[in-house]
């Protein structure tokens, strides 16, 4: 081959490779102004890795329990890698992720999600499964999320999952190609408006109550690894009104937290000892906390970790203190920005933005 | 693994590279494996069937061609001793043994396609008939998956014991060279069907690696996929709402915005699908007949039908059309006919009765079911006409002089499209009734306002949708008017390189983003896979 | 020769088949032509053309359909 046509060449398989770099940046959602949960898993690679407590699991843990609480008023440093309808699996595979970076003392996890026991939606896959960085646990994380449709190359090129997505672009998607900004505090959604909880439905009848073997596979590989790693499990249950936690499902969780000598807690029958009111403590009509009710439970919580669990107030760490001086401003910014924001219609609907997404997150 | 599944262009990418670096004369046994496992992936079975049709084909193209073999010989070593009718009572003898053997072949693979093809259709309607009469009790159906391509593959394979029986193309003596003939990969999905004279040039022989032949080929794949991933499973939204969707409410105007639809899917998908299996093909320097010839730009029936799926008329032509027509009956009865009917009738009546034959066959090759036969034998009455109006047209143009006019010309070609979309209603709805019935409406009930009121956007594609359609439909437009010329991608060719890659790379982007694939659209099988 | 063409003529009277070489690969006559032609021969020349002798080197022009006729007359 000639000088010329090597040149050639590779001068068009650069211009190949930046275009499709560019056009991929650019179709990917971002995340920022809608849907922030989408953005949660990545966010976490950013933190400095010294945390005490890694929370796991579905929106239960990241609309629920508020890291910035835990550090006020304990001393904890904490961070939540949730996601939208976080599957058994996705959440083994996270703290796999997570064990690469760091060792916390203690790892939480919300058992909603032992209720499925397949992979459910593409959406949510997308999202709880993006964010990660590339490792044997990702590959692993996408081969057992997939459902029929999806295909693994999807996850490795987005821009094939995306490609339709030039017409609904929106500005977000130009300033946001390269550079996002939190949208967590430490992996929790902040929300204060308030939408009490009326008419809770009853939960159907279901044929069966046991959860799924894959979904007891994975939290016995959870309990395992924490086991292996020294690290201890705690096993929470959200104080949501929906979806349903059938007093069967609870027996399960309990019996399992027996059997392998885990501390399992469950919010739903600790509402007088939180005080967690349901007409004002929640945004969306029970199924997630407002940052009131976020904090009452998050209080009860650092008692736990506090008393039973044995871990130290790091306040008096220099550096900590430093980093989390700044976390606690952006904190109290967006606190105050949202007081302002729905402060108007306190009483009223609040979050009609939120409306749609708040009905699907699990 | 379906053509636009990312399964084959891994498996295509794999192979193209191995194909270049295997020693040469090891290519086609490459291609032949390639090919089996392609088979194989689709269903676990099929790889049997097509072998059962290989084995039996390769066995009796072998004895047929001994005969002749053993014939030549005998006639040499005696050729003082035996007399002119004792050499043509040989022959004839011969002849008859080489028949039968070919006879029992075809039988044998027919009567495979027919069981596990036509096999449910035979016998529901059996059932049918049995309890139309009166009678109780019913057979059960066959569970037999059928084999991808097996028509394909079945006439092909048919094709070629003809072509020896016929002296066309000697027996192929190595049973892997006829195996990777009748497996070729590219070819199961949809044809086209080829002829072993023609496809074994290229096919078996060594093949250098050559930038253009492979650029040329990868070019065509991609516009292939453009037809099919753009156009094609864009605008199936459209055909579905209309004709699977609540029946009634899509009447009248709508059977015809679902009759252009339709053809507008058909024909970017099934030459959108040749494309890629003749890219293909070409990319490994193997040259497989083209199955298209701009068919849209036909200016009647009959030429449409010589533009279109032209491996199958031809197939059909050569091997059923000929041998029915010129049978010593057909020619009898020619003469009888034109005895007693009168010599204009009389001479066209077997051609007829011939071609009655051809488009029942037609009709049952795209499709076990009574819409697909209605389908063929609606084309062959439409032929049927237009060649008795003849003379009229005849006097027509005498009187008028239209004839290779520009204006005129359009009319033709358009009324060949309406014609032709027209007839693949019944195709479209899959059910002879309803096809009546909704052509029916296209007259009953006046509701052309939707054209242009917005209900069209109510069908499963938005306005963006359209627009996308139309570019496709334009570029297709286009690309067949510059191929008049010539090939287009040999054109391009000529271009200085920034315009080329710029023309290619854009076409691959416009597949990219624009293509219906993906999650949020279903996986689209190719229309033509189970033909 | 002359009854040939005077069947060929009947078919098509704009072409001229005594020079014209490329019948088939041009498509001037298509199968229906074809089958005509064979059926009229049948009757006039009393030969019979088997489906495996239509091939475009046999009818590409009268000449060679000539021949053609000629050598199956020769075998009988």
């Amino acid at each position: 081959m000639s000088r010329k046509k090597v040149l050639r060449a590779a001068g068009s398989a650069l211009v190949v490779l930046v275009s499709l770099y560019l056009l991929q940046k650019l179709l990917v959602p971002k995340y920022v102004t809608d849907v922030v949960e989408g953005a949660f898993i990545a966010e976490y690679y950013q933190e400095e890795k010294d945390h005490d407590v890694i929370f796991i699991g579905d929106c239960e843990v990241y609309e629920n329990f508020t890291p910035a609480l835990l550090w006020e008023e304990y001393g904890i440093n904490s961070y939540i890698r949730g996601s939208a309808q976080q599957l058994v699996w996705q959440s083994y595979y996270l703290l796999e992720d997570t064990l690469r970076y760091e060792k916390p003392d203690a790892v939480i996890f919300n058992v909603l999600a032992m209720m499925y026991n397949e992979p459910q939606k593409e959406a949510y896959n997308r999202m709880t499964l993006e964010g990660m960085r590339w490792s044997p646990s990702k590959v692993k994380a996408v081969q057992a999320s997939m459902t029929e449709s999806e295909n693994f190359l999807d996850y490795v090129f987005p821009l094939l999952r995306y490609h339709a997505r030039w017409s609904q672009l929106e500005p977000e998607d130009f300033t946001h190609m390269f550079q996002r900004e939190k949208v967590s505090h430490n992996g929790y959604y902040m929300r204060v408006d308030v939408k009490p909880a009326e008419n809770v439905p009853e939960g159907r009848i279901l044929a069966d109550y046991s959860f799924g073997q894959n979904a007891y596979d994975y939290l016995d590989r959870i309990t395992n690894l924490c086991r292996e790693e020294g690290i201890q499990l705690i096993l929470v249950k959200a104080p949501s009104l929906y979806p349903y936690w059938y007093e069967e499902w609870e027996e399960q969780m309990e019996e399992y937290a027996a059997v392998n000598g885990l501390l399992y807690v469950n919010f739903l029958d600790l509402l007088e000892e939180t005080g967690v009111d349901f007409t004002t403590d929640t945004y969306d009509g029970g199924l997630h906390m407002n940052l009131a009710g976020a904090e009452k439970i998050t209080r009860y919580l650092g008692r736990v970790l506090r008393d039973q669990a044995g871990l130290e107030d790091r306040r008096g760490e220099e550096h900590l203190s430093r980093m989390w001086e700044e976390k606690l401003a952006a904190y109290e910014r967006e606190k105050q920005e949202q007081y302002l924001k729905y402060g108007v219609e306190e009483a009223g609907e609040g979050g009609n933005a939120r409306e749609n997404s708040a009905e699907n997150t699990g | 693994m379906l053509l636009t599944s990312y399964e084959f262009l891994g498996f295509l990418a794999v192979l193209l590279v191995l194909y270049y670096l295997v020693p040469r004369g090891f290519q086609w046994k490459l291609l032949l494996a390639a090919s089996y496992l392609f088979y194989f992936v689709a269903g676990p079975l099929f790889p049997l069937y097509i072998l059962v049709t290989t084995a039996t084909t390769y066995l009796v193209s072998c004895r047929i061609e001994g005969i002749g073999r053993r014939q030549s010989v005998y006639l040499k070593e005696n050729k003082g001793s035996l007399s002119k009718e004792e050499k043509k009572a040989y022959k004839q003898k011969n002849k008859t043994a080489q028949w039968r053997w070919m006879l029992a072949c075809l039988l044998f693979n027919l009567g495979i396609l027919a069981v596990v093809k036509y096999g449910n259709f035979a016998i529901s309607n059996i059932n049918g008939l049995v309890q139309a009469l009166g009678g109780r009790g019913e057979f059960g159906l066959l569970g037999i998956i059928v084999p991808m391509g097996i028509s394909f593959y079945t006439f092909q394979s048919m094709g070629y014991l003809i072509d020896v029986y016929r002296g066309v193309v000697p027996a192929e003596r190595n049973f892997f060279r006829l195996a990777l003939f009748v497996s070729f990969f590219p070819q199961l999905i949809q044809g086209p069907i080829s002829r072993f004279g023609d496809l074994s040039q290229t096919l078996f022989s060594e093949h250098p690696f050559e930038g253009k032949t492979l650029c040329l080929g990868l070019q065509r794949v991609l516009w292939g996929y453009f037809k099919k991933l753009v156009v094609a499973d864009r605008v199936v939204t459209g055909i579905t709402t209309i004709t699977r969707g609540g029946i009634s409410e899509y009447e009248g105007a709508y059977v015809f915005v679902g009759m252009m639809f339709y053809a507008l899917q058909l024909y970017a998908d099934f030459t959108g699908g040749i494309d890629i299996t003749i890219g293909v093909a070409q990319a490994m320097g193997i040259r497989v007949a083209e199955n298209f010839n701009r068919p849209f730009f036909s200016k009647s029936i009959k030429e449409y039908w010589n533009r279109w799926h032209m491996t199958m008329g031809s197939w059909f032509t050569d091997y059923i059309f000929y041998p029915i027509s010129v049978c010593k009956p057909m020619l009898k009865f020619s003469k009888f006919a034109r005895a007693h009917f009168g010599e204009a009738v009389g001479k066209r009546m077997p051609v007829y009765l011939s071609s009655f034959a051809v488009w029942s066959a037609t009709g049952i090759w795209h499709g076990a079911s009574w819409n697909f036969i209605v389908w063929g034998l609606a084309n062959w009455v439409v032929i049927m006409i237009s060649q008795e109006l003849e003379p009229l047209y005849a006097r027509f143009h005498g009187r008028f002089s239209v004839q290779g006019k520009w204006g005129f010309k359009l009319f033709q070609v358009l009324r060949t499209i309406l014609l032709m979309s027209s007839l693949r209603i019944f195709d479209c709805y899959r059910d002879v009734g309803t096809a009546f019935r909704m052509f029916g409406t296209l007259f009953t009930r006046w509701n052309w306002q939707i054209l242009w009121d917005g209900s069209l956007l109510e069908l499963g594609l938005s306005g963006l949708d359209y627009g996308i359609l139309a570019a496709g439909l334009l570029m297709m437009v286009l690309v067949s008017l510059v191929q008049r010329t010539g090939s287009v991608r040999e054109k391009i060719a000529a271009r200085p390189y920034p315009v080329r890659f710029l023309l290619w790379y854009g076409l691959f982007l416009l597949v990219l983003l624009m293509g219906a694939y993906g999650v949020g659209y279903d996986a689209s099988q190719f229309i033509y896979n189970q033909f | 020769m002359e009854e040939l063409l005077e069947i060929l003529n009947d078919l098509h009277p704009d072409v001229d088949f005594e020079t014209c070489d490329s019948l088939i690969d041009d498509k001037i006559l298509d199968s229906f032509d074809i089958v005509t032609i064979i059926a009229e021969v049948n009757d006039r020349f009393d030969v019979t053309i088997s489906a495996e002798k239509i091939t475009p080197e046999n009818f590409n022009s009268a000449e060679a359909l000539y021949a053609l006729i000629q050598e199956l007359e020769d075998e009988d």
